[in-house]
């Protein structure tokens, strides 16, 4: 895929890229989201990632060249590469993957060597959740990474879908980083179930680090999962740890690692005072080159699976931070030697799975993947799949920001299927709506990533749908967003008495039984042999998403 | 089908200054059924929920609480008492079918 | 064997609709909003069956004036009037936490009532029930 000279001259233009001279006195790593993904990864970013009201044309909702404009970025540098989708499949060539725990742990280890007893490294959370081995170890394979890499401090989401019992058991009994939640409760007495904050002392300062769990976890995943378990927001009970940090404990800063969201983070700033940063995914962001400033707080998003590393180097004082320099480094394995230590770790858990993992299902002949904000054409060929296996008119398939890409001639290997299906409640559901009940689930889901209000919004992508053709105003209100609907080309019957019959996979309501999706995927895809997508299914979008920054490639929604 | 009923629980701090406002916390293990709801037979369940709850310290009683079939299926309480001299919090729930609970908590003041 | 507790106010907890249920509770079908009755409660329900509801509000307690009734009403309810809370000045502050039913996305609200007859309510807070299944 990609020879020497490429490497070299990636390097040879800027020089070494991870060299940072040294300021300040305390420094913070932070990655997060990594999904799993043990190894290195092909990643693009989104072409569409759409913002409305004041959040429209502004970070992190810019695509393609207006990525690149805002940030100042040149084209077709391994940083254009890095953070907008464009020339994707080529620059990925020219510039290789990106991530894997045995190249950030070199670069952590050289990070900590120049900045001895300096240095804390902030995980995010979806760590646990993502990839075959992780769901086969039931997330164990990532908290022995996770310990070697030396994590100092933890927030969780996907964490929680291994069900309560497994996550109190991993972290009470096998997880060497401080797991803190602030906005997780009991759901007897009201009380909080994980230690909130965690103060570090370094060089001389207190540094408080507080805990924000995501928000929605009973919405967006199972509820039966964390039956005793109460989540939310809690901007008071922010305000009431931040105070208690900077108070009680003389905190000098105070840090938020969250898993909120970008959007979230940045109305919850605008509501409690006192945060200095927050250290943010969920939305798996690229919003780093420049951070961004909400009041005094500032606030970042650490994109995915690995990709990028970001480091502050902070010059604490007494009660107050006197500056600061910000690095948001993208993970170029190509660039990184791996340290061997991890890279032997890695090798050791996925030994037991190897012959499974390596198995080969199809061929790809175009580049496949998820993250957008309505399809991705991996969700097109899962969509296809589950409409010819489970013999459906329609399917739905769930806007997820996890599952990284295949390049053009790759071979999809069992390992890739479960990187885009690896969930704890996988089956494989089919039922017969009525339109009106259709796009009624689709205007619900739709709310919950459009609606103006952050909290409101989940931080997935629009649900994926194959076979249903509609137009869609993101600016409007709930209900009233999808007209024009269509399935299978026909406009959608108002009748009570006709019913489509739709596959979907991930029911969050009640375990059901059924087909893992991965078998029925992995099936439909053997049968194929090769693969391809040449168009995807997109909605029409209404004339006011014309020129909205959000979106790179306007002429596939018919704009 | 046997639901646990009862076993009322208050958590509140045991000592406290003089006229320091302190939380109590309280949690009753009831269905709190809402008589809109049919079983697997298609039979209504009928209502079975607590509908007062009352505070007294030393026997004089400074709260009272009405409720509707709207309160979760155990219900937590949290409300809000002014210590103002050492002694016995009580609290009492009631329900529909005539059953009622009780509970108490001592307070000091120093 | 069933039988209201003595002292529990049937009527207004029997009506149907907001506007009967607030009138038989304070005699009026609308109360102006005070930013000294605060509302808490999550935008978005996790549990429809448990929705966490924080009401405090912001008011002196003591013997010559103090806040003597609360009344929690979620305007679509089967009963719209949740609960009724009734403080003196040993209470400190009118304050409770309680967890509630909603079946809809709805609004909640809370009226308080001064032991001078004083009317104050919050500002409606809408919670949302909702489908998920989606998430990054
Ligand atoms: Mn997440
Ligand atoms: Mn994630």
């Amino acid at each position: 895929f990609f020879g020497p000279g490429a490497i070299a001259s990636a390097w040879g233009a800027d020089g070494d890229p991870y060299e940072i001279s040294d300021y300040g006195n305390v420094t913070l790593l932070h990655m997060t989201d990594s999904h799993a993904q043990l190894l290195p990864v092909w990643w693009r970013e989104p072409d569409t990632n759409i913002g409305l009201g004041s959040a429209r044309d502004q970070p992190p909702h810019l695509c393609g060249k207006w990525m690149l404009e805002y940030y100042g970025i040149p084209m077709k540098t391994k940083d254009a590469h890095a953070f907008s989708c464009l020339d994707y499949t080529d620059l990925a060539h020219k510039y290789g993957k990106v991530g894997g725990y045995a190249h950030i742990h070199s670069l952590v280890n050289r990070f900590r060597q120049a900045r001895p007893n300096k240095t804390l490294l902030l995980d995010g959370g979806d760590t646990w959740q993502g990839s075959a081995t992780s769901l086969w170890t039931k997330g164990e394979d990532m908290v022995g990474a996770q310990n070697l890499l030396g994590v100092d401090d933890f927030v969780g989401h996907w964490e929680f879908t291994y069900g309560q019992e497994r996550v109190q058991d991993l972290i009470k009994n096998k997880l060497k980083a401080n797991f803190l939640a602030q906005n997780v409760f009991s759901s007897t007495w009201n009380e909080l179930v994980f230690k909130p904050y965690v103060i570090h002392e370094i060089s001389g300062r207190k540094i408080a680090v507080i805990g924000q769990a995501f928000p929605f976890t009973p919405i967006a995943n199972p509820r039966y999962l964390t039956p005793d378990w109460v989540f939310s927001i809690h901007p008071g009970h922010m305000q009431k740890m931040v105070d208690e940090c900077r108070q009680t404990h003389k905190a000098d800063a105070v840090v938020v690692l969250s898993h909120n969201g970008a959007d979230v983070d940045m109305k919850m700033a605008s509501q409690v005072q006192g945060i200095d940063i927050i250290l943010g995914g969920h939305t798996h962001d690229i919003m780093g080159p420049k951070p961004f400033r909400v009041g005094k707080t500032i606030i970042i998003n650490t994109s995915t699976n690995g990709k990028v590393l970001a480091r502050f180097d902070l010059d604490v004082g007494k009660g107050k931070i006197n500056g600061f320099k910000f690095y948001y480094l993208p993970v170029f394995s190509n660039l990184i030697k791996a340290d061997p230590k991890m890279a032997a770790y890695v090798d050791s858990v996925r030994t037991p799975f190897k012959t499974k993992l390596a198995e080969p299902i199809a061929v790809t002949e175009s580049l496949l993947y998820r993250r957008d904000n309505f399809n991705g054409t991996f969700d097109q060929l899962l969509c296809n799949a589950l409409m010819d296996e489970m013999d459906c008119e329609a399917a739905f398939s769930p806007g997820f920001r996890w599952g990284y890409c295949k390049l053009p001639g790759e071979t999809i290997t069992m390992e890739d299927v479960m990187g885009q299906t690896a969930i704890t409640y996988p089956q494989v559901t089919v039922n017969e709506y009525t339109g009106a009940e259709i796009k009624n689930i689709m205007e619900q889901v739709a709310d919950n990533i459009f609606n103006k209000d952050p909290y409101y919004q989940q931080g997935g992508d629009m649900m994926r749908v194959g076979n249903i053709q509609y137009t869609f105003n993101p600016d409007a209100l709930i209900y009233h967003r999808i007209s024009n609907m269509h399935i299978g080309g026909k406009p959608v019957s108002s009748s009570s008495k006709k019913k489509y019959k739709m596959a979907g996979w991930a029911p969050v309501v009640a375990p059901v039984e059924g087909k893992a999706v991965w078998d029925v995927f992995a099936h439909w895809l053997k049968d194929k042999k090769t693969v391809r997508v040449d168009k995807l299914e997109l909605p029409r979008l209404t004339r006011n998403m014309e020129n909205n920054h959000g979106i790179a490639e306007p002429k596939t929604y018919g704009l | 089908m046997t639901v646990a009923i009862g076993n009322p629980m208050i958590r509140m701090p045991s000592q406290a200054k003089n006229g320091e406002i302190i939380e109590v916390r309280s949690l009753i293990m009831h269905p709190m059924t809402t008589g809109l709801q049919k079983d697997k037979a298609g039979k209504i369940i009928p209502a079975h929920f607590i509908q007062t709850v009352t505070a007294e310290f030393d026997g004089k009683l400074f709260m009272t609480i009405d409720w509707s079939i709207a309160i979760s299926t155990n219900p937590y309480l949290a409300y809000k008492m002014r210590a103002q001299k050492s002694g016995t919090l009580k609290m009492t729930w009631k329900d529909n079918q005539e059953q009622s609970w009780t509970a108490t908590a001592q307070l000091t003041v120093a | 064997m069933a039988g209201d507790v003595p002292g529990w106010p049937a009527k207004p907890f029997e009506d149907k609709t907001l506007s009967s249920a607030m009138m038989d509770s304070v005699g009026k079908t609308s109360v102006a909003p005070s930013p000294k009755v605060k509302l808490t409660a999550p935008t978005i329900a996790e549990n429809g069956g448990a929705v966490p509801v924080t009401v405090e509000i912001d008011f002196p307690m003591t013997a010559d004036d103090y806040i003597d009734a609360v009344y929690l009403f979620v305007d679509h309810n089967p009963s719209p009037l949740v609960s009724k809370y009734q403080f003196t000045p040993e209470s400190g502050q009118a304050y409770f936490q309680e967890r509630i039913k909603m079946a809809k996305t709805d609004h909640i609200r809370v009226i308080a009532k001064s032991s001078k007859g004083v009317l104050m309510a919050s500002t409606p807070k809408e919670v949302k029930v909702t489908i998920g299944g989606c998430g990054g």
